[in-house]
């Protein structure tokens, strides 16, 4: 099959669906690749270098789509492309079904197969290839940047020469993907970071990254997990010690990045005009939620605010501002979706709705829409345990019946046998004891890494019964003789064979 | 040549010896002059006794001292240290087959005089002897097949096993009554020969019953064996080196089977019973669960994140001797550290086919000993990790011995690599471990896998590196 990749249309927008790297790792599966002339241009990916991929640069917009099998994009068809779309072709891009109903229809009516990239289920499997939270890892970094460049002083704390210069404090609301990759940016630059989560189950993997886990002064233990691992709507309560929780915050934090999103719902408002009017002077409002309404009162998309001396940065194209790395991270999910379509790794992508990541992803197919799909079987997040009641622990108490029982009838065993064995007899068995006692000894002192020369040498050393053999070979008996011969040759092997490779086994443990 | 007292001197002084032998394996340093301690140990005692005691046949005796030496320096010098525990095998059978013959020779010599309880007490021992002797013998030649791969490594269960142990063991009794009280009569030798085979088949039945990974256990516990048989030797021959000795290596290998089942948490009988993971029901089950989904890794990202580490525990298990990869390890191991990562060995006390096999693997291929540890020494260690990489291993780093109660191998001990920060896991497949246990490790998040060849993997490793 032939793969197309365009140059993306929507203004300003930087990023491009395939690398020259992951484009030969397409090749390698059977697709040829053919790319817009300049698609990669602005995320530093040049004609030259997807030609040296052995992808086909192509001139015309039009004759890209034409003669393209698979279509691969980052943003939505827009205008033209979706008009353009036939019923064997398909579209790999986001596309926001539920945000925009009336391409849906369109894409459904041109009868080609198209798949979401943001319908992708949130499913273990399907991590190589959730395109959102790549891009959400990028956004929650560039969001740090972002502050960085607006926000006049220092993340690190130092004592100079000149004096001592404090720590900036960041506050980062909501640690989805997004909020922990600005939490570890931040982290790195040298800030204090907090971070606040309605989901309980996050506060380890906040905690992790060094930064302090914000708790609520609240008494219900309301869990805000959702479905699909992201974020559901508060009780009114909840949001009410939420607020005063951001407020008090608000006084002491330099830079809040916001990233609250519930699916499906415009973001909640949790930073107030009242807020914002009690932070510092120079302090930053980064809202990653500015697409959708924006979690600051304040906060309009793609523009800057100052308001009271704070910046409020609304960017909506966070990842495309990181366009070399978005652009890679997308096309390596898009690859890792494509290699699991290909199957046979002859070039024909299959349309498996058995996969289930396959099914959540497909929103059309033959002039029929398949979204939203059926509800998936697994989510990220594990199903809550319910709190059993704590075991009851039966401890066990080693008997001491047995060990008893057992000297006795040894202690008897040894009476006995003193009773009735001869003195010659008891002065041997003495020295056995002795020295099964002085080996229990020793051995406990062997370091547990030479347990394999241990073995070797006591084996070469169990080959003294060969005096035994010694002591028979002058037999007159020819029989006993030949057997005590055969008997020294056999511990002979064991005596030299035990010691010379216990030497070279002890010659290899070196320093 | 020389009197009777001049040879217990010196059997007092190989005693002595041996003893400063095995003490000097305490450590490496002091290990190279333990053995020297027990070769000149063994060559007094040689040379006292065919001074002092052997009066005639000196040719055969130097011709056989000569060929079997040779015989067995061109063993150790050819030996492979993959090989190790088959050679251990081997030797151990030696033993055993040599119990077996200085007994029956001495059942036949026409010199001895015993009578009444002195008689009797040397029936038994002879008969102990040469039933220790047996069990060693075919018990080893059954391991040493298991450890090549002659025999398969599966245990082999016949019906009502336990039964016919059972009824082998009280033959085994019987006859040796039989032969006591035909021995007092001058006869004696039938019930001797049946009971030999008897021990023969017992020896084979045991080992054939135990599966690969449990060869640690039956590899010392024939060592101990084979230590025993001296000893009961010994006190046919009235002969105290022979019972020290024996002691001395009876108990080692005791102590050694003793730590090899407390590694895997499960007891001696349970071992020696065999067929791990069949019986008692509960076995085999934990891969019923959907455990979620492995993440794969390719050499370049591995490479990238071991240079990329402060911190690199290296797991081994049994795979790394199969794939012959421990070379590669150290290259790798060598080029992080001239990085300066600090790399270092955890090592289960029952990784590989027997006691101490990966720290002979990795010392043969120059691995530094000061780098290499037991896992008690590195187990609190791995919240500091930053990379594992756990190289054919798979039930010493299964959590569900601590996490699953009721899982066939909960409560043995193991490495807990997933306490790191990334843990990369060589394998050739997805297949269970010897315990028949899946592996919840594969399926942690942050857990990579890495399949294919050990070697193989690993030398793409090091070229990217």
């Amino acid at each position: 099959m032939r793969i197309g990749v365009p140059k993306e249309t929507h203004a300003g927008e930087r990023r491009v669906a395939t690398t020259p790297e992951v484009a030969t790792q397409l090749v390698k599966l059977g697709f040829s690749v053919a790319v817009e002339s300049g698609a990669g241009a602005a995320a530093s990916y040049s004609d030259e270098a997807y030609r040296g991929a052995g992808c086909e640069i192509i001139a015309s917009k039009s004759e890209l789509w034409e003669r393209s099998d698979l279509v691969l994009k980052v943003r939505a068809p827009e205008g033209d492309e979706a008009a353009g779309l036939r019923a064997d072709q398909t579209l790999i891009s986001f596309v926001w079904p539920g945000q925009n109903p009336e391409l849906l229809e369109q894409l459904t009516n041109s009868g080609a197969t198209v798949l979401a990239m943001d319908s992708v289920p949130r499913i273990s499997r399907a991590q190589k290839m959730d395109a959102l939270s790549s891009m959400a890892n990028i956004a929650g970094y560039r969001a740090i940047v972002e502050a960085a460049q607006h926000f006049g002083r220092f993340f690190t704390g130092q004592i100079t020469a000149a004096g001592k210069v404090p720590p900036a404090k960041v506050l980062v609301i909501g640690a989805g993907v997004a909020g922990l990759a600005a939490i570890g940016a931040a982290k790195s630059m040298g800030a204090i970071v907090r971070s606040f989560d309605t989901r309980p189950e996050v506060k380890e993997q906040v905690e992790s990254m060094d930064a302090e886990f914000l708790m609520l002064d609240f008494e219900d233990d309301e869990d805000g997990s959702g479905e699909g691992g992201y974020a559901k709507v508060m009780s009114a309560a909840f949001i009410e010690a939420e607020m005063a929780l951001f407020a008090e915050q608000a006084k002491d934090v330099d830079i809040i990045i916001t990233t609250a999103l519930i699916p499906g719902k415009p973001a909640p408002k949790l930073i107030t005009a009242e807020m914002v009017r009690s932070m510092r002077d120079g302090s930053v409002i980064v809202d990653l939620a500015a697409e959708q309404g924006g979690n600051c009162e304040l906060t309009r998309p793609d523009e800057v605010v100052e308001a009271n001396g704070v910046s409020i940065i609304g960017y909506t194209d966070l990842p495309s501002r990181l366009a070399a790395q978005s652009s890679q991270l997308y096309a390596s999910n898009l690859r890792h979706l494509l290699t699991d379509m290909t199957p046979e790794k002859d070039g024909s992508i299959v349309v498996d709705f058995e996969d289930e990541v396959v099914r959540g992803a497909t929103i059309c197919k033959d002039g029929e829409t398949t979204w939203p799909p059926p509800a998936p079987k697994l989510t990220a997040a594990p199903p809550k345990a319910e709190p059993a009641p704590a075991p009851v622990v039966e401890e066990k108490k080693p008997s001491v019946a047995g060990p008893i029982i057992a000297t006795v009838v040894a202690g008897f065993a040894l009476l006995g046998l003193g009773a009735v064995a001869p003195p010659s007899f008891m002065a041997h068995f003495t020295v056995f004891v002795l020295a099964c006692f002085v080996g229990y000894m020793v051995i406990w002192n062997v370091t547990p890494a030479l347990h394999t020369p241990l073995m070797s040498v006591t084996n070469a050393i169990s080959s003294i019964i060969v005096i035994g053999a010694l002591l028979q070979i002058s037999s007159a008996n020819n029989l006993i003789m030949w057997i005590a011969v055969a008997t020294v040759l056999i511990t002979s092997i064991n005596i030299a064979g035990g010691f010379a490779v216990t030497r070279r086994m002890l010659e290899m443990f070196r320093k | 040549m020389i009197n009777a007292g001049i040879v217990t001197v010196s059997y007092i002084t190989a005693t002595v010896l041996f003893i400063l032998a095995l003490g000097g394996l305490s450590h490496p340093e002091t290990a190279r002059r333990g053995n020297w301690f027990g070769i000149i140990g063994m060559a007094i005692a040689l040379l006292a006794t065919v001074l002092g005691v052997v009066t005639q046949h000196y040719a055969l005796l130097v011709g056989a001292l000569l060929i079997g030496g040779s015989i067995g320096l061109v063993l150790a010098r050819r030996v492979q240290m993959t090989q190790m525990p088959e050679l251990v095998a081997v030797l151990h059978s030696l033993v055993g087959i040599a119990a077996v013959a200085v007994g029956f020779a001495n059942f036949m010599d026409p010199d001895k005089h015993f009578v009444g309880i002195e008689l009797t007490i040397h029936d038994i021992e002879t008969y102990l002897g040469i039933l220790i002797g047996a069990l060693t013998f075919s018990g080893s030649v059954i391991a040493f097949g298991k450890l090549s791969g002659r025999i398969s490594g599966s245990p082999l269960l016949l019906p009502a096993r336990h039964w016919l142990n059972l009824l082998l063991l009280l033959g085994a009794i019987w006859f040796g009554r039989e032969f006591v009280l035909q021995s007092a009569a001058g006869g004696g030798m039938t019930p001797l020969v049946i009971m030999t085979i008897i021990s023969l088949l017992f020896g084979i039945h045991m080992v054939m019953a135990i599966g690969g990974a449990d060869m640690p256990v039956v590899v010392s516990m024939l060592n101990s064996y084979s230590g025993w048989a001296a000893s009961a030797t010994g006190f046919m021959l009235s002969n105290d080196l022979l019972i020290v000795t024996g002691a001395l290596v009876g108990s080692s290998g005791a102590i050694l089977s003793y730590i090899m089942c407390r590694a895997m948490n499960r007891k001696f009988l349970a071992v020696i019973a065999g067929g791990f993971g069949t019986g008692g029901g509960a076995a085999a089950s934990g891969g019923g669960a959907d455990q979620g989904e492995v993440v794969p890794i390719d050499a370049q990202e591995t490479a990238a994140l071991l240079a990329g580490a402060k911190e690199v525990m290296i797991v081994p298990g049994y795979g790394m001797a199969v794939a012959q990869a421990q070379h590669t390890v150290f290259e790798i191991t060598r080029v992080l550290r001239e990085k300066g990562v600090n790399v270092r060995f955890g090592i289960h006390p029952v990784a590989g086919r027997m006691p101490g096999h990966m720290n002979v693997l990795l010392a043969e291929a120059r691995v530094p000993y000061d780098i290499v540890f037991e896992m008690d020494e590195v187990n609190d260690d791995f919240p500091e990790v930053d990379v594992s990489v756990i190289i054919g291993a798979n039930d010493i780093v299964n959590p569900s011995a601590q996490e699953e109660p009721d899982s066939p191998i909960a409560g043995m001990p193991v490495l807990e690599v997933w306490k790191g920060a990334t843990s990369i896991v060589l394998k050739r497949s997805m297949a269970t471990g010897y315990a028949g246990v899946q592996n919840p490790l594969f399926f942690k998040e942050n857990t990579r896998m890495l399949f294919g060849d050990a070697k193989e993997t690993l030398d793409e490793v090091l070229k990217t590196l």
